[in-house]
Formats: C-alpha cells, structure tokens, sequence
C-alpha cells in the first residue's frame, strides 16, 4: 500500500514538472517570437522613411548620386526579403545600415541641409530606428539564448525534444562596419 | 538572464518580511497596552497599512505625480524623448509603452511609477533634458525602466506604506503612553506585580522608539539593493554603461535641489534629491549608494551583463558579497556598444544651445503660452490669457497678429 502511494506521489510530481517546463519553454518561445514581430515592426519602420530622407536630401542637389543610388537599392532589396529567411534578411538589412550611414556621414558636409528642420526630423527619426532595431534585436537574440539554453540543458531538455521544441535562430550582424565595433575605454 | 530578476526579488521578501514583523509587534504592543487585548491591536495595525496600502496601490502614481506637479507629454512634444523611452521599452522587453511626463524643474532627475509594468509611469525634469545627450539620457531612461520591470515601484510602495504605518503607530502610542498613562490603568487593574508592569511598559517604550528606526534601515537597504539592480539593468538594456556614468557625473556636480521632492517620495529618483551639498551620504541612512560608487563600478564594468557589473561592484567596493545573486553562473558573454556619433565627437556648444532652447519651447508650450516670431529676431511667448488681437514688438516696434 505504502510502495503504492510512494509511487503515485512521484507520478504526480513528475507530471507537475513536465506541465511547469512545458510552459516555461512555450513562454520563452512566445517571448522570442514577440521580440521578432517587434523587428519586424521596425525594419518597415526604416524602409518607410527612407523614400522620404531621400526626397529630402535630392532637394538640396547634393553631388553623392551613388550613395543615395546605394541606398534606395539596399532598401529595395531588403524589402523584397521581408518574407524571407533570417539569414538573409539579416545580411539585406546590414547592407542597408551600412549605406544609410554613408550617406548621413556624407550629409555632414552639407551644412544647409543640416539647417533644414524638416531634415532634423527625419535624420532623429532615422537614427532612432536604427536603435530600435538593435535593441529589439538584442532582446530577440537574448530571448532566443533564453530559449536555447533551455532546449539544451537537464533536465528541461526531456520536456522539449520530447514536444518537439525547435532551438531559435540568431540574428546576427553582418555588416562588417558594425562587426568592427571599436574598443571602448574607461579612463 | 532575466532570471536574476527573480533571484534578487528573494532577498527583497525577506527584509520586507521582517518590516511586516515589526509592524505587526507594534501592533501587538498597541493592543496590549490600550485595550488589554492583543489582538485587537494587531486589527488595527493591519487596517491603517491595508487602507494605506489600497491608497497607495491605486491612487499612489497620480499622487506622486501631482505632487512633483508633473505633466503629461505626447510624442510631438519631444521626439527625443519619446523616443529614448521607446528605445528602452524595446531593450528592456516591456510590453506597453509607459506615460511621459516632465517636471518644470531646472534639477536634474527622474522618476519611475506605476504599479505593475502595464501600467507604468516615467517622468523626467525638464533640467535633465536640457542637461543630457542622447546616451545619457538613454542610461537614465534604461535605469528607471529597470524600476518598473523589476516591479520596484511595488515593492517600494509597499516598504514605504509599512514604514509610514510604523512611524505613525510608534509615534502616537509613545506620546499618549508618555503623556496620559495609559498604561496604569493595566497595573492598577491587576494589582500587585506593579514592578514587573513597570519594566513591561519600559520595555515597551523602548521598543516603540526603536522599531521606526529599524524599519527604517530596512527600508534604506532595500532601496539602495533596487538601485544597484537598476544601474546593471540600465547597463544591460543599452550595452553602454559610460552613458549612464556620465549623467550621474553631470547630475553630481550639478548644484540644483529638487523643488518638489520629500522624504517619502525621495527612493522613487534616480539620485536621493535630499542630498546635501559636501555631505557624504551615510550608509545607513540613505536610500541611494553614493553617487561616486555607483559611477566608478559602472566604469569598471568590462562587459554589459550582471555578471560583469557584479565582478565591478566587488572590485570598487573591495569585497567578497556580491550585489547580484547568482550573477556569476550566466551563460554567454555580453559585449558593450561604441558610443554613438553624439558621444564621439564631443558635444558641441551649438547642440546644448540647441537642446536648451528646444527644451524651454516646449515648457512654455506645455504652459498654454503662444509663440510668436518676429522677423527682426525677437521671439515672444503670449499667454492664452492674453485678450488682444495683436502684440508690439518690444524690439523693433512691428505689430504681429496673435
């Protein structure tokens, strides 16, 4: 009676841990497929306002056809990718940051331009959606470690190879310039 | 990595518990001496901090809020602003965009409200918008952000009721024992054994005076573990702890007092308000660490992660403890981020000009006053009281329509 009860008593608390795990995984899985929608949200964000930076800045009769030329291009790549995979969404959407810090780089010279209120807006606009887009990514990716780690690690790991839980994909960065960060010191 | 949150939390229960014990021996002590019945007291006790605590809950945000007379901005009023605070919703993986509010106060501070997370509150005195660049304003923003994913506006709120509930419990009962000798009644009603009543009273007296002073403490460490938290959160968030490093240098070497602020609200802030100029803060008694502290264990940090601010606060403070449990056992390396292009290049006169004069348009804006500009330079702010139709420069004398 007593070996009865024992092991009914470990059923229980192995079925309370499966149901536990199985909905950590599934909230850290909804997690990261919130940070990625969040993404999402942004890069559109950045593909609408870049027809408009460049309107802006062809006003001004700029010589820097090409950067501009780069730019509209990496943008309509990119956008073309939207449904695509993250690898190559990822490697379109660097391209991109990398043209668009051309040209900014470039419109420095331009101190008309930089008078311009309406150019102010934009270029705030920009600069802050380029920081949108690396910390959602930076919280995608810590979402997406999150839920790796759990996959692979005892004991949770029983729970989701048994429920068939699919580790996440990075986001990584693949625009050299970004790569290269420069050491920062504190002195 | 968000897991530590939760680690942390424990630590934070114990000590409230152990206020919650002192409120309830208050109460104890209360009951005991004015109604012969213990329990009666507990009752009583435990009335005044869930009334106070309901206050607190649903009502505490707007009080604070219309007690540091904050307002309420929207997105065109200071796009800036807004969008640091969104930046910081997004690291931070909050789900709903807090309240912007700004404090017409040339100090430098913010604060965080707001019960839960969905319901959240951040508002910064106008003094720090003129005062920061882009990254600090983002290591401010990331640090009271952490105040609200971290639930520290609760868990303060509710340390801050239980301490008031003690405060006024000890102090009334103190003062009537002192004055009225309540507690005769009781010796006179039991007859002999007036000696053992005596030191029971005294006792008990002792106790009164103490437990504010206890409970106080408690609530002082509390606070200064949530701050601690909330700079390696804020480091966390934005990968660059240089950033809220140098606002809090900015804000420590600024010489202006909060108008607004009180003992009470004082933790809420992101440095104590109350600080004296030339006085270092005590340790016990203070609801912020040393601003110096906080700022060189952000500068030693050699990554972004707990983990490595943790590693900076043993460093700085050369001690074994750490300040985040578990911080040490984190998979995977967090690197920090290169300053950005405002950083870099060293802030340029025309740029702080800039912001001030942004920054004071809007408060005059926010204040119902109308711009006007005149085409011989001279800007002139109309309030929506004024009746006419037209105004005279004062300058050059042109009439400009309203």
């Amino acid at each position: 009676m007593l070996a009865l009860w024992i092991i009914l008593g470990i059923v229980v608390i192995l079925l309370i841990f499966f149901i536990a795990t199985y909905n950590g995984l599934v909230r850290l899985r909804n997690q990261m497929r919130n940070a990625w929608a969040q993404i999402d949200v942004q890069l559109k964000r950045r593909h609408d306002l870049i027809p408009n930076l460049v309107e802006t800045v062809k006003g001004y009769k700029i010589h820097e056809r090409e950067t501009l030329e780069a730019v509209t291009k990496a943008r309509n790549l990119a956008q073309s990718l939207s449904g695509g995979d993250v690898g190559a969404r990822s490697k379109a959407e660097g391209e991109l940051s990398n043209a668009l810090s051309r040209l900014l780089a470039v419109v420095e010279r331009y101190p008309d331009l930089k008078a311009n209120q309406n150019f102010l807006a934009l270029q705030e606009e920009l600069t802050s959606t380029e920081n949108k887009i690396s910390f959602s990514r930076q919280y995608y990716n810590d979402s997406a470690l999150n839920l790796n780690n759990k996959i692979q690690m005892f004991p949770s790991n029983v729970v989701a190879s048994m429920t068939g839980f699919k580790p996440g994909e990075f986001f990584e960065v693949t625009a050299e310039a970004e790569r290269a960060a420069p050491k920062v010191s504190f002195s | 990595m968000w897991q530590q949150i939760r680690a942390n939390q424990w630590r934070s229960v114990v000590l409230t518990t152990g206020m919650a014990i002192i409120l309830l021996l208050i109460g104890y002590l209360v009951g005991y001496y004015f109604f012969d019945n213990a329990i009666v007291g507990l009752i009583i006790a435990l009335l005044v901090w869930g009334g106070l605590s309901l206050l607190a809950y649903f009502q505490g945000d707007s009080i604070l809020l219309s007690l540091s007379r904050a307002k309420k901005i929207t997105r065109d009023d200071n796009p800036r602003l807004y969008n640091v605070v969104e930046e910081m919703k997004i690291a931070s993986g909050l789900e709903k965009m807090p309240d912007i509010y700004i404090i017409d106060d040339p100090a430098l501070n913010a604060f965080a409200t707001g019960r839960d997370p969905n319901k959240a509150s951040v508002a910064v005195t106008s003094g720090l918008l003129a005062k920061l660049n882009r990254d600090e304003l983002q290591g401010v923003i990331g640090h009271e952000m952490a105040h609200v994913k971290n639930r520290d506006v609760l868990l303060m709120a509710i340390c801050a009721v239980m301490l008031g509930t003690i405060v006024i419990l000890a102090w009334y009962t103190t003062r009537i024992l002192f004055f009225s000798g309540a507690g005769s009644r009781r010796s006179s009603s039991s007859g002999g054994g007036g000696g053992a009543q005596a030191i029971i009273l005294l006792v008990g007296i002792v106790l009164m005076i103490l437990a504010p002073i206890l409970a106080q403490i408690i609530y002082f460490t509390i606070s200064r573990k949530r701050e601690y938290l909330a700079d390696a959160s804020s480091a966390l968030y934005t990968r660059y702890p240089e950033g809220l490093a140098s606002a809090l240098e900015k804000i420590a070497a600024s010489p202006i007092q909060l108008k607004s602020a009180n003992q009470a609200t004082a933790p809420m802030y992101t440095i104590n308000p109350l600080r004296q100029k030339g006085k270092a803060a005590a340790n016990l008694t203070s609801t912020h660490p040393p601003i110096q502290e906080r700022i060189r264990i952000l500068r030693a940090m050699a990554g972004a992660s707990f983990a490595d601010y943790d590693k900076a606060y043993k460093g700085v403070r050369s001690s074994s403890g750490g300040v985040i449990r578990g911080a040490a056992g984190l998979v995977g390396k967090v690197e920090l981020r290169a300053p950005s292009k405002e950083t870099k290049t060293g802030e340029e006169l025309s740029e702080k000009v800039e912001r001030t004069r942004q920054t004071s348009d809007m408060m005059w804006r926010l204040s119902d006053y109308k711009t006007l500009d005149c085409p011989c330079g001279t800007r002139l702010r109309v309030s929506s009281q004024f009746k006419g139709v037209d105004v005279r420069c004062p300058h050059c004398g042109r009439i400009l329509p309203v």
